[in-house]
């Protein structure tokens, strides 16, 4: 193995019920009821997603939800907003704890 | 001889892929083009000499007299720069009820072209329009660069002249081709958006729209090969079979001509050089079109019935 990180790999992921299928089962049906169409479209779900994959930086979340945008019918540049959406609660999330760092400066600072 | 995958997907799922009765002549008028799209399956562009000439159109235009069919459809290359034209539209709009020009929409904007858009009204000829995404860099990534632009420009002349606008009885269809190696997307979903998006950010209107996704011939083969998509690409159409899909392909109900005058199942058979039946067939000696007639098929027919299919 040359990388952790290989495409071929996301076909694999069904494989992972192969030594606990019965969690697995829940797992994969409760994901594609997830993604069917409700209040929010499937198109907009996926834009989620997209985002999401890119807060917790999944590659093969990234790989299969560019393609699933894309064939729901979002474009690059609806795609990169929802990137920039993703970007934003991450930074703002680290940002947001100078809150914390500042109310110790001032607990310990004369 | 190589297996036929697509064959032997059919014959998996108990089905057969063989003619209905023949309502569609789609007029293939050759391979120019003032454009060179990533996804053509042609290999249409400006430096293609094969055009339709004279005497082709006669023989066409005498197998749409011997032969009633409901919808005429024109394609190409563009149609628009096939000279006669014109008068090869006015000889076929009394021959069907409905007469189809395929459009990239940028041939519109060149010099005389205004005498084809009113004969085009006044024929009440219908316009079916490349569009592949309301994003300018996808569809300028597809068809290139500054088409998106012009293509607005032309969409919103179209609606001043009546085009996509009720009660004109002038019909403007917008095709939407993925702009890259991936399926299209579903086609009310698309439909709803291009008309929010184009309606909302330019005033334009149309009157439905297709999705369809890219076959793997000619110079989108191509662009797969080069940009290392071609077996992902592929096995994503193959993986994507919907034996639903079969009954209603376009292919049953429609007979592709040439350039040249040849008969083919359909205009990816033509692009594939896979003729009608299996022999050419000049247009000129054709006779009736057989409902039962097998279809010629290869691994390219996954494009169509991949997902909801190419109907």
């Amino acid at each position: 193995m040359n990388t952790y990180y290989d495409p071929n790999d996301l076909a694999k992921f069904g494989k992972i019920g192969e030594e606990v299928p019965e969690l697995s089962r829940k797992f994969f049906e409760y994901y594609e009821a997830v993604f069917k169409e409700g209040e929010l479209t499937e198109r907009e779900k996926a834009l989620i997603a997209l985002a999401v994959a890119h807060a917790v930086q999944c590659p093969y979340c990234i790989d299969a939800y560019t393609h699933a945008c894309l064939e729901k019918g979002s474009n690059k540049a609806e795609m990169t907003e929802a990137v920039h959406v993703a970007c934003a609660i991450r930074g703002g999330a680290s940002l947001v704890h100078g809150v914390q760092m500042r109310n110790i400066c001032e607990k310990i600072s004369m | 001889m190589a297996e036929n995958v697509f064959q032997t997907a059919l014959a998996g799922s108990n089905l057969q892929l063989n003619r209905d009765h023949t309502t569609t002549l789609q007029i293939n008028v050759g391979r120019l083009c003032n454009l060179s799209c990533k996804h053509c399956h042609v290999d249409a562009g400006p430096g293609r000499q094969e055009v339709m000439g004279r005497e082709t159109m006669e023989a066409v235009i005498g197998f749409a007299r011997r032969n009633s069919f409901t919808t005429i459809d024109i394609t190409g290359g563009a149609p628009e720069m096939m000279p006669g034209i014109t008068s090869f539209l006015e000889r076929l709009a009394p021959l069907t009820q409905r007469l189809m020009i395929r459009s990239n929409l940028v041939v519109l904007l060149e010099r005389g072209k205004d005498d084809l858009l009113e004969l085009c009204c006044r024929l009440r000829v219908a316009i079916v329009a490349s569009l592949p995404s309301t994003n300018r860099s996808q569809a300028d990534g597809q068809r290139g660069q500054g088409v998106w632009e012009q293509s607005i420009s032309m969409l919103k002349k179209l609606n001043g002249l009546g085009y996509g606008q009720k009660g004109t009885g002038l019909e403007l269809y917008l095709v939407a081709n993925p702009a890259g190696a991936f399926l299209p997307v579903d086609q009310c979903t698309a439909e709803r958006k291009f008309k929010s998006d184009l309606a909302g950010k330019w005033g334009i209107e149309f009157t439905g729209l297709f999705t369809f996704a890219n076959v793997p011939l000619g110079r989108f083969r191509t662009w797969l090969e080069r940009s290392g998509n071609l077996d992902a690409y592929t096995d994503k159409l193959v993986d994507s079979f919907n034996p639903a899909t079969v009954a209603g392909l376009m292919c049953k109900k429609l007979i592709s001509v040439s350039w040249d005058g040849f008969l083919y199942d359909c205009d990816f058979n033509l692009a594939a050089g896979v003729p009608y039946t299996g022999t050419p067939i000049h247009v000129a000696d054709a006779g009736a079109i057989v409902p039962g007639t097998p279809i010629m098929t290869g691994v390219y027919c996954f494009a169509c019935t991949a997902g909801s299919g190419f109907t």
